[in-house]
């Protein structure tokens, strides 16, 4: 029987299949549902929430070099704060399988930018895999977990948003117990300088024997359809390819993409007329053939940007326009917006009041503090940067005299636990005239509700210690840290007033669980509007509630959207909105 | 190639079009046809413009469609239809639920909410603007209203032979089966 799988869950599926005993990850859009997909298996592995990317690797590495078959997963920014484990793991080899799952985000559906994690691959020595679909995903993990193990190297699994929320048919087969290899003391695991300089010559020969197997192994394939065009390509381009190029059309579709198996691409090149390279993002594939002396198409034509499709490819290669039709009526832009009741709505809406206050946000739901009409946010950078950056910009303003400027560092409690911790020690450690803000909403909310340390329980199902920002904070040396209901604007606002009055450092933590969190009784009611009592005034429209909007030149309130958080009853002036159950 | 069929689900985040295309994608593999499907997940979702996309036919390769390439849209808000409207075939059909959610822009007064879409749709395209949410209500639950459209979608399709009560049988609990067999009839008889 076939099962109609995303390509997260399938690539789950296979680690199981592939006997995977340890896995790490920390959520992150396209990969999360990976490991949302592990615990159904918790007989026969163990997985977990790390606090960040660099733990999660360090946890499955360590797992590996323990001597079972481990995996660890993150999007495709995640491999930034993990890279430098993954860099040196590759010169110290593994012991059992190591697979590092890569998701990347081409087009940015839930991301900042749309870096192109092969680079990474190639960079770090490692060897990488990249499926093209559900069934490939789950295939390919056990042979990602194989060819670690023989070639003594960890393997990069690179997806993109396309393979990873996807659904095709898969198959599935049974698990196989792989007995765990036996573990010893070895220098080589010990990466001294003396050290590395033995691992790396050990580390080139194994790439060139991962590329030597490449040219023959099973992941790479050729359709031999016709001479006149070949098309290279892999990962979900292979798709789209397939749909765009002529019958006719030969390919050469890699499964294992780097080391790139060079023997193989000359000799599928010198049976084509002509030969395109099809990969979404960079010229990954395309610099290293050009640089073979292999003539082919690339980037000349196909875009190194945003996500590629069937039609976009029959444009770029052949110039063939789709027959579409243009309405001469356009819809207006529909961005995402806060939820109905979220919390952070209250803390964003306090903010945006003083023009003096400087933002530094992070990334997370409360990055929508940063749309109009709360538009309560100067920058976004990455995962723990909110207080950093705040750190550096209150130096900054401090040097030059602009001291009416007050800074905060915003973010969340899973971004607090992933890496804010660092940025509050250097607050301290450095006397930062800024106050750091953790919106606690007691879950990683964005990409769908996944337990943190703050949270009490593991990815298991678990009970387990909650870590409490607030003892950190203190801990640290943050002598007045403020717990506050956002939803009480009074009290947010007083919050913020006694934080910037502090003598002694301060610290905010806005505290209410997030409202999709399903373990905790909510107290959900419904506002109403009395048209008799309503001015127009239209302060209700700017705490940005899709809940509320204005017909007929008086605000309404949407009854299936709202929850009876009151936030908007708590700003109208004339006292229009009440909370009627 | 042989043919694919291209159905795109369109609407405003948290608005049902998960159940319909799970239900489609059911049926058209109890039929034995080849079928991919993908959605949006993480930030896009909170109440912003979502799309699902379901392919059908002996081989599919692609699991995503570009511009002009839908055989089928579901529209289960208005003005999403109009915004996808660039992905159907010139000769496509629009199932478009006459129901409006007023995006943020729209609600705060910056920008209005456009007018005569329903109209735009029907000239340009084989169109079937229904009232879902009123249908639903009529038959029982408010909130039945994304299998109404499934109803007419069905209808649109032209696949009769699969035994479409039998996929929402195993796929929804049964406290809610009878009022959604109700409105997935009258969805199909909307006209």
């Amino acid at each position: 029987m076939k099962h109609l799988l995303t390509g997260n869950e399938a690539a789950a599926r296979g680690a199981y299949e592939a006997g995977m005993m340890v896995g790490a990850a920390y959520p992150g859009t396209p990969s999360t549902e990976i490991f949302e997909n592990l615990p159904q298996y918790g007989d026969s592995l163990y997985c977990e929430w790390a606090p960040n990317e660099k733990v999660a690797t360090e946890v499955a590495y360590g797992a590996a070099l323990a001597g079972v078959r481990a995996m660890c997963a993150m999007k495709h920014v995640g491999v930034n704060v993990a890279a430098d484990p993954i860099f040196t793991a590759s010169y110290n080899g593994v012991n059992g399988g190591f697979v590092i799952v890569s998701a990347d985000d081409p087009s940015c559906h839930s991301s900042q930018n749309e870096q192109d994690n092969r680079h990474y691959a190639k960079a770090a020595k490692l060897i990488m895999i990249e499926p093209s679909d559900s069934q490939e995903c789950k295939d390919f993990m056990k042979e990602a977990f194989d060819i670690s193990e023989r070639f003594n190297l960890p393997v990069m699994f690179r997806v993109t948003t396309r393979v990873c929320h996807s659904k095709s048919l898969v198959e599935f087969s049974e698990r196989t117990e792989v007995p765990y290899k036996e573990y010893k003391r070895t220098i080589q695991n010990v990466a001294s300088p003396a050290q590395a300089l033995k691992n790396h010559p050990r580390l080139e020969q194994e790439l060139k024997d991962v590329e030597a197997w490449g040219n023959t192994c099973g992941l790479n394939k050729v359709e031999l359809n016709g001479t006149k065009i070949g098309v290279i390509t892999a990962s979900v381009a292979y798709q789209y390819a397939k749909e765009a190029f002529p019958e006719d059309t030969s390919f050469l579709k890699l499964g294992l993409t780097n080391p790139l198996p060079m023997d193989l691409i000359r000799d599928f090149a010198a049976k084509v007329e002509t030969l395109y390279v099809v990969e979404e993002l960079d010229p990954f594939m395309e610099e290293q053939i050009k640089a073979a002396g292999i003539p082919c198409i690339g980037k000349e034509k196909i875009s190194n940007m945003f996500e590629l499709n069937p039609e976009k490819l029959r444009a770029m290669v052949f110039g063939v326009e789709p027959d579409v039709k243009n309405l001469p009526v356009k819809a207006v832009p529909r961005p995402p917006a806060l939820c109905p009741g979220c919390p952070h709505r209250g803390f964003f809406h306090v903010m945006g009041k003083d023009k003096n206050f400087v933002i530094a946000g992070d990334i997370g739901c409360y990055t929508l503090g940063s749309s109009k009409p709360l538009a309560a946010m100067d920058s976004v950078v990455c995962m723990g940067g909110g207080f950093s950056l705040a750190m550096g910009m209150s130096k900054a303003f401090e040097l030059t005299g602009r001291t009416e400027k007050k800074v905060f560092g915003v973010l969340g409690d899973s971004t607090f636990f992933h890496s804010g911790m660092t940025g509050a020690l250097d607050i301290i450690y450095n006397m930062g005239n800024v106050i750091p803000v953790v919106l606690d909403n007691s879950i990683t909310g964005m990409t769908g509700q996944q337990d943190n340390p703050g949270s009490g329980e593991t990815l298991m199902g678990k009970p387990a210690p909650a870590v409490r920002p607030e003892n950190v904070l203190r801990s640290f040396g943050f002598e007045n840290v403020i717990i506050v209901d956002p939803q009480d604007l009074k009290a947010m606002k007083k919050a913020v007033d006694d934080a910037l009055a502090s003598e002694v450092p301060a610290a905010i933590i806005t505290r209410r669980p997030c409202l999709l969190l399903k373990k905790v009784k909510h107290d959900i009611g419904l506002c109403e509007v009395d048209p008799d009592k309503c001015r127009s005034c239209k302060m209700c429209l700017k705490v940005g509630c899709p809940a509320v909007f204005f017909k007929d030149g008086k605000a309404t309130i949407d009854k299936t959207l709202c929850v009876g958080c009151t936030v908007c009853a708590q700003v109208c002036p004339f006292g229009a909105i009440e909370r009627t159950r | 190639m042989s043919k694919v069929t291209s159905i795109l689900l369109v609407g405003v985040g948290g608005q049902g079009a998960i159940l319909v295309s799970k239900v489609l994608t059911q049926g058209l593999i109890e039929a034995g046809y080849d079928v991919k499907m993908s959605e949006v997940h993480g930030m896009s979702q909170r109440g912003g413009s979502v799309s699902t996309q379901v392919r059908f036919g002996e081989k599919v390769y692609s699991p995503i469609i570009g511009r002009g390439e839908a055989d089928i849209m579901v529209a289960f808000e208005k003005m999403e239809a109009v915004r996808y409207a660039e992905f159907l075939k010139p000769d496509a059909t629009v199932i478009v639920n006459d129901y409006e959610i007023v995006p943020m822009s729209v609600a705060t007064g910056e920008l209005a909410y456009p007018q005569g879409l329903t109209e735009e749709l029907k000239e340009n395209y084989n169109t079937l603007a229904i009232n879902a949410g009123q249908i639903a209500i009529e038959q029982g639950n408010a909130r039945s209203m994304n299998i109404v459209l499934f109803g007419a979608m069905v209808k649109a399709l032209k696949m009769d032979d699969i035994d479409w009560e039998g996929v929402l049988r195993k796929v929804l609990k049964p406290s809610i089966l009878e009022v959604n067999l109700k409105a997935f009839r009258a969805g199909y008889e909307a006209e």
